[in-house]
């Protein structure tokens, strides 16, 4: 029987299959690559360039970059680390991202991955856009100050949902979310909290309504460990029955 | 009111500023205008931070609002989180708590109290007991303390450490914890954060019965100075239990005048708009209130803890009430109008506040697992509370889709603002008129101020209906060239200087 493909990360080796990036095999193998705009379930989107990698010396996003047999991909050193804060630290001036205060805090992913990545301050200048919060629909609320444009929502509502309720308009800087009617109002679409829409926003723009800070600090999803243990990367390699590597 | 808010001719005096006030939470400062004989014209606290909380919540979620606004402080977090929980628990229509619920919020708000009167006394205030008036201001401090006074200090330091773990196992963290929600609170208490905390607890009682000697010994020293120092008559408001205990939690709103007779009493703190009203000057960032029907010059009040002691009819805590009846004969059937009393009284709550907490760790319904409760949606609700400073109102409305729409918040600080000011108006002009201000003199201004524990940051929340005036300066001659001033009902105008016209 021969030996599955694989590829080095960081010096280790990590197998693939074919049809695979580099990012869904390190997912495989327990292996925390930081990202934002991916997830397991959703074809990859490569915007958000968090998940950045060198492989065989040239810089790419890992969530599109497809496994080959001998790559040799880094992604824990020094210099991909700092691009990686200065994108974070990008977005956050970008927004309104008030963590002290929001209740996603403790369980929000962008907040983890800026934890996970160093970012220990937004060193930018601000920008403070106002962004009026959205709460015509019954049951959710939508707030723009938090959202990156990852468009997992968008994909989602679309591919998923079949309602193609959220979208993206405007271009570059002002590039931002929309809500998908003519009065641009959540309360006017069959949006729903069974949505997978409802369910992929790794920040706190999506929310539900009348509800927040319910789970106590100290048992939120971040608050013991680290995203690279307890994010999507624990779920998926438990569900395929593979290693975590802490 | 004193005469001295307001100097006639302003231009002809010497203008002292005490800038920053030392030891007291948050940024003031005192102003004092003198003439060549050195006599007091006129004496201001001003307030010069701007905060902005009402105005900025306007459109947020009001789930959101007790975890937002309790950023107003770091020495009260709670009181803020508890009052806007309050406020939010009618926006949800959960009339009655569950007992777990409201027996964590009791224990997260007496942890609150013991806490911060700590860091107030230990902290702050004790150099002004320990130390005279003329004693080195660079020794005149906490380090101070620590180096004379190892003991005590420690003392201070291990008192709000307890109190910052019983908010800690209530609210998730010591500091801006998220314990309080919509009709309820997020967790309860475990067995072994109870025993943890229970361990230590008869000590903190016996060290806050300590630090009672401890006053009582500084004013039978010089009773004289304890009775007139920066002492004025005033009315006095707060939160009383429906049986007239002293109940820092929840409680109908009880106002005596100076000669001790009530004004009102009982009265359900949702209708607090028809019995207060608050006043803008230009001069602070800090509103003054007062009781609407005896008008802004009579009206004005303190809260805080010589209020709660004199407006109580009993502590329902055995040590506490003993403690109380002692310093209640001071009054002889009337209030204690003693400024520096509120010293004695913030360290009878600090007892009441160890005795609370023990009662409440022996309670079984902190283990409780109904934790919320929810009705019918309401659009207003109004939360009250007595936060360690004093009585504290917060106020929301909310439009149909749940966001904030209109808020309104009395800082317990900004009760007392006439009040600190009528204080260093009277020690102003009874030890320093006439006489060439020193350092040591105008810490005394300062030791009025202290004594109500005022928390500055606190009581600049508001944004919009503040007067601000714009100055232009020509560079070289320094004169001003013109104003651009937004009056208190928000009207803007531009005034030009004759000089400035070319």
């Amino acid at each position: 029987m021969s030996e599955r493909p694989h590829f080095t990360l960081d010096g280790r080796r990590v197998p693939f299959q074919d049809g695979q990036t580099l990012m869904t095999a390190a997912l495989d193998a327990g292996v925390y690559i930081p990202h934002l705009c991916f997830n397991p379930e959703f074809t990859p989107h490569g915007s958000c360039r968090v998940c950045l990698v060198e492989v065989n010396g040239r810089v790419q996003a890992a969530c599109t970059t497809p496994a080959a047999a001998g790559l040799i991909v880094q992604s824990e050193i020094e210099e991909l680390r700092e691009i990686r804060r200065g994108i974070l630290q990008m977005l956050f001036v970008e927004g309104n991202h008030v963590c002290p205060a929001c209740e996603k805090s403790g369980a929000c992913q962008l907040q983890a991955v800026a934890y996970y990545v160093g970012m220990l301050a937004p060193h930018y200048t601000h920008f403070y856009p106002r962004r009026p919060v959205d709460a015509s629909h019954p049951e959710a609320v939508l707030d723009f100050n938090r959202c990156i444009l990852c468009e997992l929502c968008v994909r989602a509502s679309r591919d998923v949902d079949g309602k193609n309720i959220f979208a993206v308009q405007g271009r570059g800087i002002q590039a931002r979310l929309v809500v998908n009617t003519p009065s641009g109002q959540l309360g006017a679409t069959p949006f729903s909290l069974h949505d997978k829409a409802a369910q992929v926003c790794p920040t706190g723009t999506i929310l539900i309504k009348h509800r927040g800070y319910e789970t106590p600090i100290g048992q939120r999803l971040y608050d013991r460990k680290p995203i690279s243990v307890v994010g999507d990367v624990a779920q998926v390699s438990e569900s395929r029955g593979g290693r975590r590597h802490d | 009111m004193s005469t001295q808010e307001t100097a006639i001719q302003p231009e002809y005096l010497c203008r002292i500023a005490i800038d920053p006030l030392s030891r007291v939470e948050g940024h003031g400062k005192v102003t004092l205008l003198t003439d060549k004989d050195h006599r007091i014209r006129q004496a201001r606290l001003h307030i010069v931070e701007f905060r902005g909380f009402e105005k900025f919540i306007q459109g947020r979620p009001y789930w959101e609002v007790p975890v937002v606004v309790e950023r107003l402080c770091g020495i009260c977090p709670v009181s803020h989180h508890l009052a806007a929980a309050k406020a939010v628990d009618q926006l949800v229509g959960a009339r009655e708590l569950t007992p777990t619920a409201e027996k964590i919020r009791r224990l997260m708000h007496y942890g609150q109290t013991l806490q911060s009167h700590a860091v107030h006394f230990f902290h702050l205030a004790s150099p002004d007991f320990l130390f005279d008036f003329d004693d080195p201001a660079a020794h005149r401090n906490v380090g101070g303390v620590m180096s004379d006074y190892p003991d005590i200090a420690r003392q201070g330091v291990r008192l709000r450490k307890y109190g910052q773990e019983v908010i800690r196992v209530t609210a998730g963290k010591r500091i801006h914890g998220t314990g309080a929600i919509p009709g309820g609170v997020n967790k309860a208490l475990s067995l072994q954060e109870r025993n943890d905390l229970l361990a230590d607890i008869d000590l903190m009682i016996q060290w806050g019965r300590g630090i009672l000697r401890l006053v009582k010994q500084a004013y039978q020293l010089n009773p004289g100075y304890f009775t007139y120092f920066a002492t004025i008559r005033s009315n006095y408001l707060g939160l009383v239990r429906a049986d007239g205990a002293l109940d820092l939690y929840h409680g109908g709103l009880r106002a005596r005048n100076e000669r001790g007779e009530i004004l009102f009493d009982h009265l359900d703190y949702r209708r607090y708009s028809q019995v207060i009203r608050e006043q803008v000057k230009p001069w602070s960032y800090m509103k003054f209130p007062f009781i609407h029907s005896l008008g802004s010059e009579q009206g004005w009040y303190r809260v805080g803890p010589l209020a709660r002691i004199n407006n109580c009819d009993f502590i329902p805590t055995p040590l506490a009430e003993e403690e109380r009846r002692e310093f209640m004969a001071l009054g002889a059937g009337q209030p204690v109008h003693m400024t520096l009393a509120y010293h004695w009284a913030r360290m009878i709550e600090l007892l009441h506040a160890t005795e609370a907490i023990k009662e409440l760790l022996l309670d079984p319904d902190i283990f409780g697992d109904e934790r919320v409760v929810r009705g019918e949606m309401a659009r207003e609700g109004i939360g009250v509370i007595e936060a360690p400073r004093g009585t504290l109102f917060h106020h929301y409305r909310i439009n149909e889709d749940g966001l904030i729409e209109k808020a309104n918040l009395i800082v317990s600080t900004t009760n007392n603002n006439q009040a600190m000011n009528e204080s260093i108006r009277q020690v102003a002009e009874r030890y320093l008129d006439g006489k060439e201000l020193t350092e040591p003199l105008l810490n005394q201004i300062e030791v009025a101020v202290r004594a109500y524990d005022p928390c500055l940051s606190c009581a600049t929340h508001a944004l919009g209906r503040m007067p601000l005036i714009v100055e232009l300066v020509e560079e070289e001659r320094g004169t001003v060239v013109s104003s651009l001033i937004r009056d208190t009902d928000g009207t803007v105008r531009n005034e030009r200087c004759a000089s400035g016209l070319n």
